[in-house]
């Protein structure tokens, strides 16, 4: 009997032991798929993230039998006084050819800010074969009061993107950059959504 | 007031109990009145606790959600304020899985596994109060956001970021650390039962012996293991979100949103098998018993189960069709979720050649035993719709959805909790259960059941999306035939209080062997079970089992 208990209580130690050292694991495993889910995202390509570092211009000829439709859309943010427009909604392009769009960006207060326009690409597959050159979502951007400020987007589509994809959107989204967002709501509440 | 329930036998058996050698039950010393239920560390009792801490949140939940009922029963906002709504049906959501149905059936564990496994108690008893005690702190807590400024949590009990980080009320924070507890009340029962059944089992019981409720209950408990600690790392993130200016889930400081929802349904779709698999034990134990014959196919049960288990981490983003996955994934977790129904469908078919050929009657018990398998098998072929990627984009968010997951957990996990009180509660007290009075609750618990949920399926299908206080006038027949079985449903549910009470109060007498064919180990101890049992292990018989 008394041996049995023995056994038994080593048993359950041993078990208590195990499990929780599968459920610290399972905590920093957790934490480890952030990380992770970034790095599985620009290696595949998923989710429309797009890798934010300029690329060089690969000069390899152009395919003039294809047009790709290319659209896009700017978003504003709750937030950011900010305006954002886009010389042109959707544009042609063949593949291998560079091809450049201007975007506005419009301070409608009277204070300076700093906001960053975060970029997605729809359908995802297209992701890894979109290189951009120059883009002002590479960096946070800096408005004074008033100001507009146009910043072109210079892009080249690969030659080898797969041949089903006909269209491509490429959506940028408006965030104010927080710590500095943050002071100028001391100054000028009224044009501060109340998210922040 | 202290619950009468266990009574107290302990008088009688402790010489039995000294006989055995066993010197930690100090009788003599054990406290009175309120003190010996904040104190106990006995696995009766402590499931007792759980089983009417479940009981009373399962009010609280039902009350929540017939208000959001009340006001869904005219189209137009009539009763309450839309942001008032939202809180109605967050809280519902998060007391009936966390406070409802999780501690519902961790009590029926505290109470049955020690008894079907011959084991004296649990393992740690006295971790065993402690993670039973941390849930009243929880709830409290969590009930409280309701009385704060700003509001309770009001971002739906799926708390998708940002709503729940940049838009949510100020009581978030309060909201995550009453999750945080709970969580951890759940990660202690866990350990406390899988360290009961790995180590405490009757000389001679293999595992491939044990009943089906502790199968699966061991089951769930590697789940716990496996998720709850997601869940816990998710609301830590939310929590630096929102106070330590991370950006996890803000797209502005590099995080994203989706990524949340991949994190929460990791956890997320694990968490509903978690709330089911428990019951499949339950329904296991009970058709054998009023089908007079031995459960069909006891391998293939377990087998079904371990790989319904393992089948539900990879299927987490069907939650998330219309995130806009690449189609490979939409591909991927289609085909995966619909692999569930395989398994599942083993289990159906052994519930139902179980009651083929068997000498079937219709107990209280039984009644909700069959109902699960005909109810949950509805809810299990509208999952089954909702897989399918493409049709998802037409269903998701509606009422098709909350129709779906209705079924599968009111006549699914509730109604396996219910058959199981009505069958174990002639163990517990003593008495059977008020036969006319449990048969006229189930009725209408099933009448009222359907007429609540059966139209949802019919207005998600029409477009009426989910979470909304009004809606378009076309779904008004719809939604006025659900809030009336809503109420309906919820007031028979007072007559299960009714027939708890009367239960616990006297009645029939009930024998050992409570129902005639009933075989497992818990059947020999005398009933009501004595507050010692198993302090010598039984001999444990293998001739009427499962191989």
């Amino acid at each position: 009997m008394a041996v049995n208990d023995t056994v038994q209580s080593l048993g359950v130690k041993r078990t208590v032991i195990r499990t929780v050292a599968a459920l610290i694991g399972m905590f920093a495993f957790a934490f480890a798929l952030v990380p992770l889910y970034d790095v599985f995202c620009s290696v595949t390509g998923l989710n429309g993230k797009v890798d934010t570092t300029a690329k060089a211009i690969i000069h390899e000829e152009v395919d003039q039998s294809r047009y790709i439709t290319v659209q896009f859309i700017t978003r504003g943010s709750a937030g950011l006084p900010w305006r954002m427009s886009v010389e042109t909604r959707q544009m042609r392009v063949h593949p291998g050819q560079t091809a450049e769009v201007d975007f506005t960006f419009t301070n409608n207060s009277h204070v300076e800010s700093w906001g960053r326009a975060v970029p997605s690409v729809s359908p995802s597959s297209a992701t890894t074969h979109l290189r951009k050159v120059s883009c002002f979502c590479f960096q946070e951007q800096q408005l004074q009061g008033d100001e507009r400020l146009t910043i072109p987007l210079i892009f080249q589509l690969a030659r080898d993107l797969p041949e089903d994809i006909n269209t491509i959107t490429l959506v940028y989204t408006l965030y104010p950059v927080h710590h500095l967002v943050k002071d100028i709501s001391k100054n000028d509440n009224k044009t501060i959504g109340d998210s922040i | 007031m202290a619950p009468k329930l266990p009574p107290q036998h302990s008088l009688q058996h402790s010489s039995t109990a000294a006989a055995g050698g066993h010197s930690h039950h100090d009788h003599a010393a054990q406290p009175k009145g309120i003190l010996r239920w904040v104190l106990t560390t006995n696995h009766k009792e402590i499931g007792s606790l759980y089983l009417i801490f479940s009981l009373t949140m399962f009010f609280v939940g039902g009350i929540f959600a017939l208000v959001v009922r009340a006001e869904l029963f005219q189209p137009g906002l009539q009763l309450i304020e839309p942001e008032f709504f939202n809180q109605m049906t967050t809280m519902h959501g998060l007391i009936m899985v966390f406070a409802a149905v999780m501690p519902a059936f961790t009590g029926l564990a505290n109470w049955m596994i020690p008894l079907q496994i011959g084991a004296p108690d649990m393992a740690l008893p006295r971790l065993n109060n402690f993670s039973f005690w941390l849930l009243p702190v929880a709830f409290t807590l969590l009930l409280s956001t309701l009385l704060m400024p700003g509001g309770g949590p009001n971002f739906g009990w799926t708390f998708y970021a940002p709503l729940s980080t940049t838009y949510a009320p100020a009581s978030t924070t309060f909201f995550i650390l009453a999750l945080h507890i709970a969580g951890i009340s759940s990660i202690l029962g866990a350990i406390n039962i899988i360290a009961t059944i790995l180590n405490m089992r009757a000389p001679g019981m293999r595992m491939m012996d044990m009943p089906l409720f502790v199968w699966t209950w061991l089951i769930t408990a590697f789940l716990l293991i496996a998720v709850m600690p997601v869940l816990a790392g998710v609301i830590t993130m939310m929590l630096m979100d929102i106070n330590f200016g991370t950006s996890f889930f803000d797209a502005a400081g590099g995080g994203d949103p989706v990524l949340f929802q991949h994190l929460f349904w990791f956890f997320g779709h694990p968490e509903v098998y978690i709330m089911i698999l428990p019951a499949f034990g339950i329904v296991s134990a009970i058709i054998p018993t009023f089908a007079r014959k031995p459960l069909f196919g006891y391998a293939s049960m377990v087998y079904a189960t371990a790989a319904i288990a393992l089948l539900s981490f990879l299927v987490w983003a069907h939650h998330m069709f219309i995130v806009g996955l690449p189609l490979t994934a939409e591909l991927f977790f289609m085909y995966s979720t619909m692999l569930i129904a395989v398994p599942t469908g083993v289990k159906v078919f052994n519930w139902v050649t179980t009651l083929f050929r068997g000498s079937i009657s219709f107990e209280p018990p039984m009644l909700f035993a069959l109902a699960f398998v005909v109810l949950f098998t509805i809810g299990g072929f509208s999952g089954l719709m909702l897989a399918i990627a493409p049709a998802d984009f037409q269903y998701h968010d509606t009422y098709f959805v909350v129709a779906h997951f209705h079924y599968v957990l009111v006549p699914g996990a509730i109604f396996a909790i219910m058959a199981g009180v009505y069958y174990w509660l002639p163990k517990w007290t003593g008495y059977y259960p008020n036969e006319r009075l449990a048969q006229c609750h189930f009725w209408c618990s099933i009448v009222g059941v359907n007429l609540t949920f059966f139209p949802m399926h019919f207005a998600g299908l029409a477009g009426m999306p989910r979470r909304i206080p009004d809606y378009a006038l076309q779904f008004a027949d719809f939604n006025m035939l659900s809030s009336i079985g809503a109420f309906f449903f919820g007031a028979s549910q007072l007559m299960f209080v009714l027939v708890v009470v009367m239960c616990v109060r006297g009645g029939k007498k009930a024998p050992a062997k409570a129902w005639e064919g009933a075989e497992d180990l818990e059947w020999s101890v005398p009933s009501p079970a004595p507050l010692h049992t198993f302090e010598t292990p039984p001999v444990f018989n293998r001739t009427h089992h499962h191989d």
